[in-house]
């Protein structure tokens, strides 16, 4: 049995893995964050997010300050897939930021269905309502 | 005196004893400030005697749904009433609410429409007023009564908001409570507008209205409406909106009456409470539904308003069974001379708000839906702040607490099967709009703002692009008015609007929803100014998801020592409508153009000096080489986007003149940055021996904690830290004294001092 995590992960309950949904590769043990087998990109945010105004006029720019924050990448190591970013203050650890109690996981999965194509969810519409009355 | 301590065991009081001291002090109550019991407290009161009554009497599910559904479009009608009536711009606009709080004062049924975290903090002024003024002989609960409210502190978002409440009795017996809220504005703070951000102490924000009776049989007290018309910059404003709050209350109460009079009261008090029982037995059993998980957030305020600094919202959510518990521990502490703070039950509202209106948006609207939910927070913090601390400008803080929220909520989402709405990025948080004030073209005197604080971007969609400029964080079907109908009653211009800001975009697999430029420009009054209200001119407010991008910074620009009025009369072909081209170009000679942070204190404007923002895009969801690179090219075509940010982040390849994608030459320019990607980026171990501080940078003014360390703050620097246990004022120096001294220390390294005396 897989669980679909995130746009980009799974997790296999069976082999306790994070898994690239992307490739297939197995991330990393599911007990820890996933971002420990991942690829980390420490990103000028300006690359990202250009100055529209001229920085050499200018102080503010619409370009994030890249002394004040960055932009972490985290990329499968073996497709490149960007799975996830951080905007991070500079030098603050990464967080764990889905720590996740795999014996719960499972028991509440023992009761489903395999999920294998992600369930978008509904447009909230018109008529849609709680009561329909 | 006997100098020796001689150790005595400790007696505890007998119960009579116990009884008497609560009654010599409820009898000698000095003031009666906000009470911890109401305002800490979110849950549901406990079912009363007359409701375990009424249940057993009623409890069909279609009646209570049939009487809820009644109730509810009696709020509805309530609150067009006050949308078509009231005076104030966010009225107009749907900044706005009603609702209808069961005789225990629990929010039960609220407006389909409207701002929901204003009535999910009304419950507590009404329980103030059950508490102390229901049995107090000098005050009382009558038949015909309406009590007025504004103060955070007894339970409010900012003090711009003011409520009317009334109570309902049928023969002879209270059953239940009527309130209508609007954000007012204009509120005699030391800005005009109701949201100053110089407030330094409380007593800077304007009008702190307890709870207090101003309605009596039915009529507005003259002598206390003239009073508080004489306090606030906007007399009219005053009268004209309690009449239109009144008046709504007044036909929800009619509503109500004719529920009690075909159904009986049983039916009545019988779907209020269980219409709050059955939602949060629901909201328990879809949170059950969740992964069992911690996930960890957080946002980065970037200024008090005042001045840059690095302000951290820190949230770690937290489920298990069914149980979810928001820890905001290690946020920063609060300001004590800012007003960026927030009382918790302002948090919590917020948080609220976001299960209602992005999570379970076909619930039934109310306190319910929230009241399972635990929140913890560190006491004195920025979410959780002191009776001194100003808050007139809390919405940086519950917008960025409800961001912290939405991201986290999020990654819970996914895996579940069952879902209310999309999974999607998180919105755009911040109110990039101008706040103004002065007398106007009719020579009155005016403090409010433009609803373009209402057109915050979306975020991306799981399956889709975040919607343009949608609606506030606060308000999911607001408006952002007819700026054209502003201008009939405000002597200044915008004269580019609802243009969309071209490359301030979140790239993302789905591109988050884009801002649109503001300019505006004084043109018929010589008393008439601006300010802005907004982080996020330094870091981005928001967090992407899922390899989506946050959107980037958002500046204030000014153009002074030019009449734009003069140049469009005279020169038009000067006058550009972007603020790349104006800033870049500098169009108009011997202007000045200059740029800023987004927390602009109130300031006089000349005729046709130039003031420029944009409004915010929300944040983008999935990596954004799997863009389709069609939805790239239609960015372009919309203007959203220009041909280098296409290619060079989106790694489209295209005919710049045709627009022609070369899907080949995509493909093959995607492959290649991937590749760069695994070249590039280091293993997660390596990285963080590189990248990892043990404390906050020594060039960044940096407040909260560090890592996961969440019992230590600190205060301003790597140097300077406390136990988050300990509160302690935290109080910031005037900008203007920073700078002087920074410039008088120039000075002295030059020499230039001379023989000043000290």
């Amino acid at each position: 049995m897989k669980v679909l995590m995130t746009e980009y992960l799974r997790i296999d309950l069976d082999a306790e893995q994070w898994e690239c949904r992307v490739c297939n590769h197995v991330v990393g043990p599911a007990t820890k964050s996933y971002k420990e087998g991942m690829l980390v990109y420490n990103r000028d945010p300006r690359e990202i997010h250009p100055p529209i105004i001229d920085p050499e006029k200018y102080r503010f720019t619409f370009s994030p300050d890249p002394e004040w924050v960055r932009i972490l990448e985290y990329y499968c190591p073996h497709c490149g897939t960007q799975v996830e970013t951080e905007y991070a203050i500079p030098g603050h650890p990464p967080l764990y930021d889905m720590e996740v109690d795999l014996p719960a996981l499972r028991a509440q999965w023992s009761t489903r269905e395999e999920v294998k194509e992600p369930v978008a969810g509904p447009e909230v519409v018109l008529g849609a309502g709680h009561s329909g009355h | 005196m006997n100098d020796v301590k001689v150790p005595v065991g400790a007696k505890a009081p007998s119960p009579e004893e116990v009884a008497l001291l609560k009654k010599f002090l409820t009898d000698t109550t000095l003031f009666l400030g906000p009470d911890p019991e109401i305002m800490r407290r979110h849950d549901l009161m406990p079912r009363t005697e007359d409701e375990e009554a009424s249940i057993k009497k009623i409890s069909d599910v279609h009646t209570v749904a049939k009487l809820r559904d009644r109730i509810q479009a009696g709020c509805d009608e309530g609150y067009e009433m006050v949308e078509q009536m009231g005076a104030a711009p966010g009225a107009k606009w749907g900044d706005v609410i009603t609702g209808v709080y069961t005789a225990s004062g629990d929010l039960s049924i609220a407006s389909a429409g409207g701002v929901l975290i204003f009535s999910t903090l009304v419950h507590h002024p009404i329980k103030f007023i059950i508490k102390n003024w229901m049995n107090d002989p000098t005050v009382g609960v009558r038949e015909g009564d309406g009590f007025i409210h504004n103060d955070s502190r007894y339970g409010n978002v900012h003090n711009t908001d003011q409520s009317m409440i009334i109570p309902v009795f049928w023969e002879g017996k209270l059953v239940c409570w009527v309130a209508s809220t609007v954000h007012e504005g204009e509120n005699g703070a030391i800005e005009p507008g109701g949201m100053p951000s110089m407030a330094e102490t409380s007593f800077d924000e304007g009008l702190k209205m307890s709870p207090f009776r101003v309605v009596e049989n039915y009529e507005i007290k003259r002598d206390i409406l003239t009073f508080l018309q004489n306090s606030v910059r906007e007399p009219k404003l005053q009268y004209e909106d309690m009449k239109v709050k009144l008046y709504a209350c007044l036909r929800i109460k009619q509503r109500v009456e004719e529920v009690l009079r075909n159904e009986g009261p049983d039916a009545l008090v019988s779907t209020l409470r269980l219409s709050m029982e059955n939602v949060k037995a629901e909201v328990t059993r879809r949170i059950s539904e969740w992964p069992d998980m911690s996930v960890r957030t957080y946002i980065i305020q970037d200024s008090t308003l005042r001045e840059n600094c690095v302000v951290k919202m820190n949230c770690k959510l937290t489920k298990t069974g069914d149980k979810l518990v928001f820890d905001f521990r290690g946020s920063s502490p609060e300001f004590t001379n800012r007003a960026t703070n927030t009382v918790l039950a302002g948090l919590k509202g917020m948080i609220a708000q976001m299960f209602l209106c992005y999570v379970w948006p076909d619930l039934p609207r109310g306190q319910a839906a929230f009241a399972p939910i635990e929140v913890i927070t560190d006491p004195h913090s920025i979410v959780d702040c002191s009776y001194a601390a100003p808050n007139s400008q809390s919405l940086m803080s519950i917008f960025t607490g409800f961001t912290c929220a939405q991201h986290a909520v999020a990654k819970f989402l996914y895996s579940c099967p069952e879902k209310y709405t999309k999974v999607h990025a998180p919105t755009f948080n911040m109110i990039n709009t101008f706040i103004w004030g002065g007398v106007s073209q009719h020579g009155e005197t005016l403090g409010n703002l433009c609803a373009d604080l209402n057109g915050m971007g979306h975020g991306a969609r799981a399956d889709k692009d975040g919607e343009h400029a949608l609606a506030p964080i606060f308000a999911t079907m607001a408006d952002i008015g007819e700026q054209e109908l502003n201008e009939e009653e405000v002597p200044f211009l915008q004269l580019v609007s609802k243009k969309m800001t071209r490359d301030a975009v979140a790239p993302g697999k789905y591109r988050g929803g884009q801002g649109y430029t503001m300019m505006v420009a004084t043109k018929d009054s010589e008393q008439w100014g601006f300010m802005t209200v907004c982080q996020g001119a330094k870091i981005p407010p928001l967090q992407g998801l899922f390899g989506g991008y946050s959107c980037g910074a958002y500046p204030l620009c000014k153009v002074k020592g030019v009449d734009v009025y003069e140049v469009l009369e005279n020169e038009p072909h000067k006058f550009k409508h972007s603020i790349e081209e104006i800033m870049n170009e500098q169009p108009f000679e011997g202007a000045s153009y200059t740029t800023h942070h987004m927390g602009m204190g109130f300031e006089i404007s000349k005729r046709g000096e130039l003031f420029m923002i944009s409004q915010g895009a929300g944040a983008g969801y999935g990596d954004l080489l799997e863009r389709d690179p069609a939805g790239v090219i239609r960015d372009i075509e919309e203007g959203l986007i220009s041909h280098a940010v296409a290619e060079r982040l989106y790694q489209v390849k295209f005919d710049s003149t045709t627009l022609a994608i070369n899907h080949d030459a995509t493909r093959a320019a995607r492959d290649a940055e991937r590749k760069a990607r695994i070249a590039r980026g280091k293993p997660f171990a390596q990285f963080v021996k590189e990248w990892n501080q043990p404390k906050p940078p020594a060039h960044l003014p940096y407040f909260g904690c560090w890592g996961d360390d969440v019992g230590t703050l600190y205060v301003g620097g790597p140097d300077t830290a406390r136990s988050a246990n300990d509160p302690k004022p935290n109080y910031m120096r005037n900008p203007k004294d920073v700078r002087i001294d920074e410039l008088e220390a120039r000075l002295e390294k030059l020499g230039a001092l001379g023989d000043e005396k000290q």
